[in-house]
């Protein structure tokens, strides 16, 4: 199977990764342009965390290559590559919970704005950190909600600030791993339509279960079984694909 | 700005207020002991403060943070065993020497978690403590006399004057908690902060925070030596038993008994905690008897210490 | 070199590895599987000490008396167990440490009040003492050898106990998921006591056997667990087979280096600076072991398998 690269930002080339005798990818490659969501769907145990991991930092591969912008950042610490402007959210709602939803975002814009071995000002009284945070949560639509105990949000309300955490780096790429997972119906079609806009100044992946929001917002598709890249193509090519609908899709009506 | 005292403020101008006091209410009520009896319970309070950045709020359960005392307190005794008592070579010497030690470490230790995290920290420290009791020169066991405290050069102030060395005592704890406080709110402590709750999505947000923990650490090892460079000063003697690990234990003790994650939990802890031993010990001489089980109930029921007790909230109090 | 000291200072340096492999067997165990910091390990350590020699006098015996201890010290486990730790579980590592140090402030004491401040002096039986001839002009003291035979064998047990037996299995499950060992059906709650019962055995043999050679003493167990500590560490937690190579490593290194590391340096120091330096590196030679082990495999030399996934 070979990717059109061209004016790709994030291109994995061939990972492998193995736990022990667990092969969670096996040669594993998918190009992701600018301006394009590209999700990557699969059944349990596909892989799909495992290539979130490693395109993010938290696992390195056996091998294999990661490049962002044209750049090798296969060895970059996750902390590094978002610095780089490649974002992630986690499946497990990864929120500080005993924070404000307010200082929530105010450590990615603190981070954005360099080093923060900075001892003696008061983080939460500096306008430079507060008001790009606050127009953040405006954005995502948490603004009434700045001053509430992150843990004490409602789950809907949690996965919209996981997504703000993310955003807050301003990331030129983000990769978005399940942000659909545990919604009702009617916060996922808010955060559908959320994700929608998001997507025109920057490059998504998109690690998702739910099929309506992969099938209506994602421009390319990546199906992975057994951390193996099954097929690649855009939603029509996958929809039709006879492989697919044996191998996952089976009895899920289209 | 006007603002309502709360109860956990109050206790707080009270015991600030009272340590002020001490050298002039104790002389008149009678009782000259509770000034040094003070002096210690401030020097303790220091350690606690110290240890309370990085556990109360790093997440970092140091259970070898004793150690810093001894190394701020061998400063002084092997380098007045060597006739300099120039606290201008004592001070920089135990100053430097916790950040160093401090710094490496931090370097092993932080690259572990949770019971690994607890087991190392306590490991090394007994290395130290081991080291010092093979020091035969300077005393093994038995430990070293100071004969002169570290000398300023200058005799506006002296600590040879018990008043003097008081109220540096009270001064060192004041800076203490004020440095604590603004490292706290400030940017640095954001990252510390995060990192304790969630340390993946700090990084995960582009933060390396592996170095950010270890700067906490070593600022905490560097306040600690400080309180054992007093400590030795106060005593006039030095000996491994600064740095058992039952030290270490009872630091967190003192910090989980006032409150962790406050801001002065851990003097208030030293206060209940050494106090309560003045006290229970001219009871009976098997009062841990009693005091082991306490701390047990303390654990399991009276979560958040006296200043939990009090309504104080974690973290910015 | 002599070679009959440095023969018999490895063996001693086993001896040392056996004692520690008793206490950090069942200190893994219940690192690994319950995820219970338990300070009080130390305290059964020195209960097994305490009550075995006090049973040891009392019978006359000092094997009755050690087999007496076995049954003792896994109800005072088991209740120990029931009463205090069961609770600690679902709490975090710090109240675990705080809960335990407090156990070990009352034990301590409780230790103080019934057998006084002296401790206990357990004599070996005749038929103990004297020596083995080793051959090679090598004699070694009888008892040692057999606290080696003796911790061979409850190596050896408890190796077959966890490799081969239904217990073992569920044991090894818990140790690295345990969910799946609940959803296996186990009667998880009665699994830590029974493997905390045996934790406590194996601890109050460790120190029962070691008393003959130095006497038992309030706190005794503390130096112990804090080298059980490195042990574990060394070895990597929840880790039976790592317990054991650790504890033989850490013995024999600490035994040799205080033996011999001032012999060493005088290949490389003056005589003066290597026997100031001699003791003091001896003393600080398994913490550099553990540091240098710990900056290149942080999970420990068997790290459970399991525990290198993230999140």
């Amino acid at each position: 199977m070979t990717e059109d690269t061209r004016d790709a930002v994030l291109v994995a080339q061939g990972l492998n990764k193995s736990f022990g005798g667990l092969q969670a990818a096996t040669d594993l490659s998918v190009s992701a342009r600018r301006g394009e969501i590209h999700a990557v769907i699969g059944p349990n145990g596909a892989g799909k965390t495992t290539f979130v991991h490693m395109l993010s930092g938290f696992l390195r591969p056996d091998s294999g290559k990661i490049e962002f912008q044209g750049h090798d950042i296969t060895d970059l610490s996750p902390a590094a590559r978002v610095r780089r402007g490649l974002a992630r959210s986690f499946q497990i709602t990864s929120v500080f919970r005993e924070f404000t939803v307010l200082e929530n975002v105010v450590l990615p814009v603190q981070s954005r704005q360099g080093h923060s071995f900075r001892f003696w000002r008061p983080a939460l009284n500096d306008p430079t950190l507060l008001e790009p945070a606050r127009a953040l949560l405006e954005e995502v639509g948490l603004g009434d909600r700045a001053d509430a105990v992150a843990g004490h949000l409602a789950h809907g309300e949690q996965r919209q600030l996981e997504i703000a955490i993310a955003l807050a780096t301003r990331p030129s790429f983000l990769l978005l791993d399940e942000p659909m997972a545990g919604m009702g119906p009617d916060e996922n079609r808010a955060l559908i339509d959320f994700l929608g806009e998001l997507k025109t100044d920057r490059g998504m992946l998109l690690v998702e279960h739910d099929l309506d929001a992969v099938f209506a917002l994602a421009d390319r598709i990546t199906v992975l079984v057994y951390g193996r890249v099954v097929v690649s193509g855009s939603p029509d090519e996958i929809r039709k694909d006879a492989q697919v609908r044996n191998a996952y899709l089976g009895e899920t009506q289209m | 700005m006007t603002r309502r005292l709360t109860p956990a403020g109050t206790v707080t101008a009270l015991v600030l207020a009272l340590c002020a006091a001490v050298p002039y209410l104790a002389p008149a009520l009678d009782e000259p002991f509770y000034v040094i009896v003070f002096a210690r319970i401030m020097i303790w309070a220091i350690a606690a403060v110290s240890l309370n950045l990085i556990m109360g709020y790093g997440g970092m359960i140091s259970f070898g943070h004793a150690v810093y005392l001894g190394i701020g307190g061998y400063a002084v005794g092997i380098l007045g065993f060597h006739d300099v008592t120039s606290a201008w070579v004592q001070l920089p010497v135990a100053i430097g020497l916790s950040a160093v030690v401090a710094l490496v470490f931090g370097v092993i230790c932080l690259r572990t978690r949770g019971i690994y995290f607890i087991m190392i920290t306590l490991a090394l420290a007994q290395m130290v403590y081991f080291l010092s009791v093979s020091a035969e020169r300077y005393g093994s066991d038995d430990g070293l006399n100071i004969l002169w405290r570290s000398d300023f050069g200058t005799r506006l102030f002296d600590l040879e004057d018990s008043v003097v060395m008081y109220y540096t005592i009270f001064a060192v704890l004041l800076g203490c908690l004020l440095v604590k406080w603004r490292i706290v709110m400030s940017r640095f402590g954001m990252v510390l902060r995060a990192s304790s709750s969630n340390d993946t999505r700090v990084q995960a947000v582009g933060v390396p925070t592996f170095r950010y923990r270890l700067v906490a650490f070593v600022i905490a090892g560097v306040m600690c030596g400080l309180a054992g460079f007093l400590q030795a000063n106060l005593e006039r003697f030095v000996s491994p038993d600064m740095m058992n690990w039952h030290r270490s234990g009872e630091l967190i003790l003192m910090t989980v008994l006032g409150g962790t994650s406050t801001l002065f939990g851990p003097v208030v802890g030293a206060v209940v905690f050494l106090m309560l031993s003045e006290i229970l010990s001219t009871i009976t001489i098997h009062w841990h008897l009693v005091f082991g089980p306490f701390l047990v109930l303390v654990v399991l029921f009276a979560r958040g210490g006296v200043m939990g007790l009090l309504g104080s909230r974690a973290r910015h109090d | 070199m002599d070679y009959v000291l440095l023969v018999e200072q490895l063996l001693n340096g086993f001896q040392l590895g056996i004692i520690l492999f008793l206490m950090a067997a069942g200190l893994t165990l219940v690192f690994g599987i319950m995820d219970l910091v338990n300070l009080a390990h130390g305290s059964l350590f020195m209960i097994g000490a305490f009550v075995g020699g006090t049973l040891a006098l009392a019978t006359d015996s000092f094997v009755l008396g050690a087999v007496l201890m076995v049954p003792a010290m896994f109800v005072i486990g088991v209740l120990l167990e029931t009463i205090a730790l069961r609770t600690l579980y679902r709490r975090s590592h710090l109240d675990q440490v705080l809960a335990t140090f407090g156990l070990i402030l009352f034990f301590n004491e409780a230790t103080r009040l019934i057998w006084g401040p002296e401790g206990l002096v357990i004599p070996l039986p005749d038929f103990l003492e004297g020596t083995v001839a080793l051959g090679a002009g090598i004699t070694y003291p009888l008892y040692r050898v057999v606290i080696i035979g003796v911790g061979l064998l409850v190596a050896l047990g408890l190796y077959l106990l966890v490799a081969k037996t239904r217990f073992g299995m569920l044991v090894r499950a818990g140790a690295s998921n345990r969910t799946m060992a609940g959803a296996l059906g186990v009667n998880i709650p009665a699994l830590f006591t029974l493997v905390f019962g045996i934790g406590a055995v194996l601890a109050g043999l460790a120190g029962l056997i070691i008393t003959p050679i130095t006497q038992a003493a309030i706190g005794m167990g503390e130096d112990v667990l804090i080298l059980a500590f490195v042990v574990i560490v060394i070895g990597g937690i929840g880790s039976v087979r790592g317990a054991f190579i650790a504890a033989v490593l850490t013995g024999v290194i600490d035994t040799m280096g205080r033996s011999f590391l001032d012999l060493l340096l005088l290949l490389v120091l003056p005589a003066n600076a290597a026997e100031a330096a001699g003791p003091a590196l001896a003393s600080m030679l398994i913490y550099i072991l553990m540091a240098g082990i710990l900056f290149f495999r942080p999970q420990g030399l068997f790290p459970p398998r399991g525990a290198t996934v993230i999140q």
